[in-house]
């Protein structure tokens, strides 16, 4: 089975992922500002029981859904060593503080790291669906139906005038926050980035960098998700996001294309010499190893690199994360071990391609 | 010069106050002007009610302590608005139904909505459908009733006796 983040959507050129997050409380207990321990292990252990007892799945997940959720694990994070954590976090799979919290937790993730639901992170429940490219409805149906499956298990916190309880009022009503990742080299080398970004946030969408809050844009990449989630239903809220991403992803299509008929050389240049120095460089720091990454996929959304695949690209992106580096290492690697480790993995994955 | 307020230790901090537009001067000593702080972070126009700026004027610490004898807390967490202010989080589902008024302000800004039109639990789901469909029969009732439609009226009755004892045998 492939890893979800390998594969390539439906406007890849630009969309890197889409990702449907819902909130969901429990009815019997209190928010995660107010439990106790005891209460803690309640609650986790009610989903796990939940969840994990498959064979009373209801009718409306698909056929595909249900082998899905066969295949979902529960992972206890209290087992996890440091760079397996920081792992989980490299794969957009948990949040940082979900790692780092003192709270009794768990993780229920599907093998192909596609489905991902904390239980006792700042809510009860956090459902998370990823899908590759642009695919916001399909992650908002998965999500729909395993929380669909639980409700039919559990109670959830609800109130008809204000829809579903959060923890933070921020999530009231849907508690579904959607977002897509994008690729924007060409509107951040022509500056219109800024004109975007303040576009968004009049139109209620959020921008944030590669890792959510507090993260800043590297390798020119940009989520964008809303930021309403009461008063609409779910199905406006993934419309606006999608109507408004596909404007971004235009405007970056047609940049390209100019920035491609005003000076073809200058990029072919930049998008070569990247490569030149992504493909045999010994040492690569973070920062430039998501700028080069940067220049090459662009240079491969565009036809000008040939010999590598966007699934490969995927692939190293995560790869050379911090932690994911030291997991294939095996061991703690200081700041100049990953960046030697991190130019051979680069290496080595494009010899293999 | 000597503290205005303890006449006992040397004036080294000039603390003006202003409160409804009238400023008030004084010269202290740190740590009068301490205590004098600590006591204005109560009064009106305290740094938590920048918070409340969201939430609309006439919500502040001051009208509540005026009103309420005592701390207001939700009767399931022990959460006070305070506190979901000064964190940002509710305590528990509880919460929202025991500071909904106080709430309204603030959600409006969030979301620009007050009522929740997405999704819905299933059996939630199901009693509003319920109570939306009885609401419906007794308006078909009335109407057969008016027309002199008394068979029909009586259909009608019967549908609706079946949904109420469905309610309430689940």
């Amino acid at each position: 089975m492939t890893q979800w983040y390998i594969e390539n959507g439906p406007e890849s050129d630009v969309v890197i992922s889409s990702r449907v997050r819902l909130a969901r409380n429990f009815e019997s207990y209190p928010f995660s500002s107010k439990m106790e321990k005891e209460q803690e292990d309640k609650v986790l252990s009610k989903v796990k029981n939940a969840m994990m007892n498959v064979n009373g799945i209801i009718n409306d997940i698909s056929k595909d859904d249900k082998s899905i959720m066969r295949d979902v694990i529960f992972v206890d994070i209290k087992n996890l060593d440091v760079i397996e954590k920081q792992v989980l976090v490299e794969k957009h799979l948990v949040s940082p503080e979900f790692v780092e919290s003192e709270r009794i937790n768990g993780l229920l993730i599907s093998k192909d790291e596609r489905i991902s639901i904390m239980v006792n992170e700042e809510d009860h429940l956090r459902i998370q669906c990823l899908f590759p490219g642009m695919q916001i409805q399909n992650a908002w149906k998965l999500c729909d139906s395993i929380d669909s499956f639980i409700d039919s298990k559990l109670k959830f916190a609800f109130s008809k005038e204000l829809g579903y309880l959060t923890c933070c009022p921020t999530n009231l009503g849907t508690g579904m926050r959607a977002s897509v990742m994008l690729h924007l080299p060409a509107l951040a080398i022509t500056g219109y980035i800024r004109g975007m970004l303040d576009a968004c946030s009049k139109l209620g969408v959020a921008v944030r960098g590669l890792y959510g809050e507090n993260s800043e844009a590297s390798g020119n990449m940009f989520q964008i998700s809303n930021q309403v989630t009461l008063g609409l239903t779910e199905e406006e809220i993934i419309t606006n996001i999608t109507n408004i991403a596909f404007q971004v992803v235009e405007q970056e299509r047609s940049l390209r294309k100019d920035l491609f008929k005003q000076n073809s050389f200058r990029l072919n240049d930049m998008v070569f010499r990247s490569y030149g120095i992504f493909s045999n460089a010994r040492i690569i720091s973070s920062d430039e190893g998501m700028k080069l990454l940067s220049d090459v996929r662009l240079g491969i959304d565009m036809g000008i690199i040939t010999d590598i695949t966007l699934e490969t690209i995927n692939e190293i992106m995560l790869l050379i994360q911090p932690a994911n580096l030291q997991k294939l290492a095996g061991r703690l690697l200081n700041q100049d071990e990953r960046d030697i480790m991190r130019a051979e993995v680069i290496r080595g994955k494009l010899a293999k391609a | 010069m000597l503290c205005q307020n303890c006449q006992k230790r040397v004036a080294n901090v000039h603390f003006t106050q202003i409160v409804n537009n009238k400023k008030s001067e004084m010269y202290l000593c740190s740590i009068c002007a301490n205590e004098k702080e600590q006591l204005s972070m109560v009064s009106p126009f305290s740094i938590n009610d920048f918070f409340s700026g969201l939430i609309g004027v006439g919500n502040s610490n001051y009208t509540e302590d005026n009103t309420l004898p005592q701390k207001v807390v939700c009767e399931k967490c022990g959460m006070s608005y305070e506190e979901f202010r000064s964190i940002g989080r509710f305590g528990c589902d509880n919460c929202y139904s025991k500071y909904y008024e106080k709430l309204k302000p603030l959600l409006k800004r969030l979301h620009g909505n007050l009522e929740h039109t997405g999704k819905i639990p299933a059996d939630i789901y199901k009693s509003i459908n319920t109570s939306r469909e009885i609401e419906r029969l007794k308006e078909q009732l009335n109407k057969a009733v008016q027309n002199e439609e008394y068979e029909k009226a009586a259909e009608y009755r019967d549908k609706i006796r079946a949904f109420e004892i469905n309610v309430e045998n689940s």
